[in-house]
């Protein structure tokens, strides 16, 4: 190089070498579009094949929807409207009607929310404000193990272990001092086996107080620290803060968290069906036989044999669906308000 | 100093009191509540757990002894396949959810549809899936059972790798694209590889959350008596007979299903925890 810098026809070669440099300048100028171009190709490509794969997730949703409404149609054709409120559900005389499957989920959902909502609220508080630092972990893992807990395990635990003693020591006590009481009284009679609606809503709460927990826990941690540390200022105990500060300042997403829980109450199958007795009845004693949406589900879809039986349970899942799709909806707007709110602090 | 004692704060420190109590309480319901049902299947499990049990085929109506191999192959089969199909799923719509997804309808309708998904009635998928398969083939399949799986497994997938994505720092992107690397390249090349870890916690907590499954299974992968590799056709698998086995009449039966409980049950802890301590470590702030 220095040798061709020193030599003397330096001007003679200089148009030459210009012409090469705008030469190499414009195959690389070229290969760079090229290169840019497959680029935008590939990242197109990219784009579609990741975008396909997100919408398959809404494309489940709505073959969910359509195959249930489908196969849920000819029952609904068949009772119309009424099917929702009729207590009969016979397969001997192929009638059928929702009304007990119906009013077993609800009430099982709805005993097991009144009572996994306090504990929850109080798992919550334990591990936020309460637990020492060095705990909180272990044992918030710990609670959340009981999430991860199968089903069916709180089904046979629940039917072999807890009915029993339940059934022996529990409800007899419920019975003898709620029972003769004026309107609730009604809920506690009947002979006392261990399973039915009462034991199916306990298993319930415990499988769901995981879940509320875990959320009211998020909620939580994102009240600001400077309102918990001026109300702890002005002297309030440590109970005030949480009943007037935290509490206040989180109600969206403790009942989106409630929500939740309520949803996933809803569609649990394997465990209510062990311990609800499974008995096509509809009775004013939580200590009696009853059935969810889900445990009939699970009893009668493998051994349905006319087309109107299947249909009918068709129809039930639809009703299901359609319910925890909405519970789970308004969970998730009140969370997104919460998070929300995070954002702002 | 002089205590304080008046009546409104004697009432005020009462009622803290009561309110830390009752929370102190609820915890330890809580934790006794799992120490039972753990306890439990550890004394009516060991019992059960033998050579046998992972040896022999589940016994027929009133023989003695028998194992739960066909079963454990089989889910160990149905849950393999189904996580072969969830992961490049739920972890492509997971990337479109994190590259794409901010401002954007499509993406918040499929953040908010797979929220619903996490928490659907399992047996309603079951019978979706029979419905669109078991119904159109006129059998019952292990392939039904891994699809039901699956269908359950992507949003826990998708769910957990949207949310990884978003941890990564902007300007390692940036210094990605500053280099000339096309967008798949960095999304694929520099983000994902930046939270392996995190998205292969969340394909286990997945793959824990469709170990014990039993309701998708009951209208898709059945049961099956005899041991079959073969998935097209019913198969045997650990919830369905746990269930069938817990409720029968023989005491061996119910034996093996105590033993089926505990080894599903602490695989999906150990699953859990090891998702939840291992590879939490390593994901990035």
């Amino acid at each position: 190089m220095s040798a061709d810098i020193t030599s003397t026809p330096l001007n003679t070669n200089e148009p030459v070498q210009m012409a090469t440099a705008t030469a190499t300048d414009d195959a690389e100028q070229r290969a760079l579009h090229r290169t840019m171009r497959n680029q935008r190709i590939q990242d197109f490509f990219f784009h579609k094949t990741t975008m396909l794969f997100a919408l398959s997730v809404l494309a489940v949703l709505l073959g969910i929807i359509i195959s249930l409404m489908v196969g849920a149609w000819p029952a609904f054709k068949e009772f119309g409207p009424r099917f929702i409120t009729t207590v009969e559900w016979d397969p001997v005389n192929d009638q059928y009607g929702a009304a007990i499957a119906i009013v077993g989920t609800l009430a099982t959902s709805g005993i097991a929310l009144l009572i996994a909502f306090p504990v929850s609220f109080g798992i919550a508080l334990f591990l936020t404000e309460i637990c020492p630092a060095g705990l909180r972990r272990p044992l918030g893992t710990a609670v959340e193990l009981l999430a991860g807990i199968p089903s069916i395990i709180y089904g046979m635990w629940g039917l072999f272990v807890f009915a029993p003693l339940f059934g022996d020591y529990v409800q007899p006590l419920l019975k003898s001092v709620l029972g003769p009481l004026p309107i609730i009284g009604q809920f506690f009679t009947g002979p006392t086996m261990g399973i039915g609606i009462l034991t199916a809503a306990l298993i319930l709460a415990v499988m769901i107080i995981p879940f509320i927990s875990s959320v009211m826990r998020d909620v939580f941690e994102i009240v600001p620290a400077v309102l918990k540390e001026s109300a702890y200022g002005l002297g309030c105990t440590r109970w005030e803060v949480v009943r007037k500060i935290v509490l206040p300042y989180t109600k969206t997403g403790v009942v989106g968290g409630v929500m939740l829980g309520l949803g996933r109450a809803l569609g649990e199958t394997m465990a209510v069906t062990f311990v609800i007795g499974n008995a096509n009845k509809l009775s004013w004693s939580l200590f009696a036989a009853g059935n969810s949406i889900a445990s009939t589900l699970a009893n009668e879809f493998a051994e349905s044999d006319t087309p109107l039986h299947t249909s009918s349970l068709f129809a039930l899942a639809l009703i299901l669906f359609v319910i925890t799709f909405i519970v789970l909806s308004a969970a998730k707007l009140m969370l997104a308000g919460m998070s929300r709110k995070e954002g702002v602090k | 100093m002089k205590q304080v004692m008046n009546p409104v704060y004697r009432k005020r420190l009462l009622t803290h009191r009561i309110g830390i109590a009752l929370s102190v309480g609820a915890m330890s319901v809580g934790l006794l509540v799992l120490a039972w049902i753990l306890v439990t299947l550890a004394i009516k499990g060991f019992g059960a757990l033998s050579l046998n049990m992972f040896t022999q085929t589940t016994p027929a109506p009133g023989s003695e002894g028998g194992g739960l191999m066909n079963a454990i192959i089989g889910t160990v089969m149905i849950v393999s396949l189904s996580t072969l199909i969830s992961t490049p799923i739920g972890i492509l719509a997971g990337i479109y959810l994190a590259e794409y997804g901010e401002e954007n309808k499509v993406a918040n309708l499929t953040r908010f549809v797979t929220d619903i998904m996490l928490s659907a009635p399992s047996i309603v998928i079951g019978m979706f899936v029979w419905a669109m398969y078991v119904a159109t083939a006129k059998h019952y399949s292990g392939y039904a059972g891994s699809i039901a799986l699956a269908l359950i497994a992507v949003p826990v997938v998708v769910r957990t790798t949207d949310n990884m994505l978003r941890l990564v720092p902007n300007s390692l992107l940036e210094a990605a694209f500053a280099l000339g690397a096309p967008r798949w390249k960095v999304a694929l090349m520099v983000r994902l590889r930046a939270v392996k870890a995190g998205v292969i916690t969340g394909v286990l907590l997945a793959v824990a959350r469709i170990s014990g499954e039993t309701a998708p299974l009951l209208f898709t992968a059945l049961n099956n008596q005899f041991f079959s590799a073969d998935m097209n056709g019913p198969m045997a698998n650990l919830p369905v007979v746990i269930y069938g086995f817990a409720m029968s009449p023989y005491d061996n039966w119910r034996e093996l299903a105590w033993g089926g409980a505990l080894l599903v049950t602490f695989s999906v802890l150990a699953l859990n925890i090891l998702s939840r301590t291992v590879f939490s470590q390593k994901q990035p702030n």
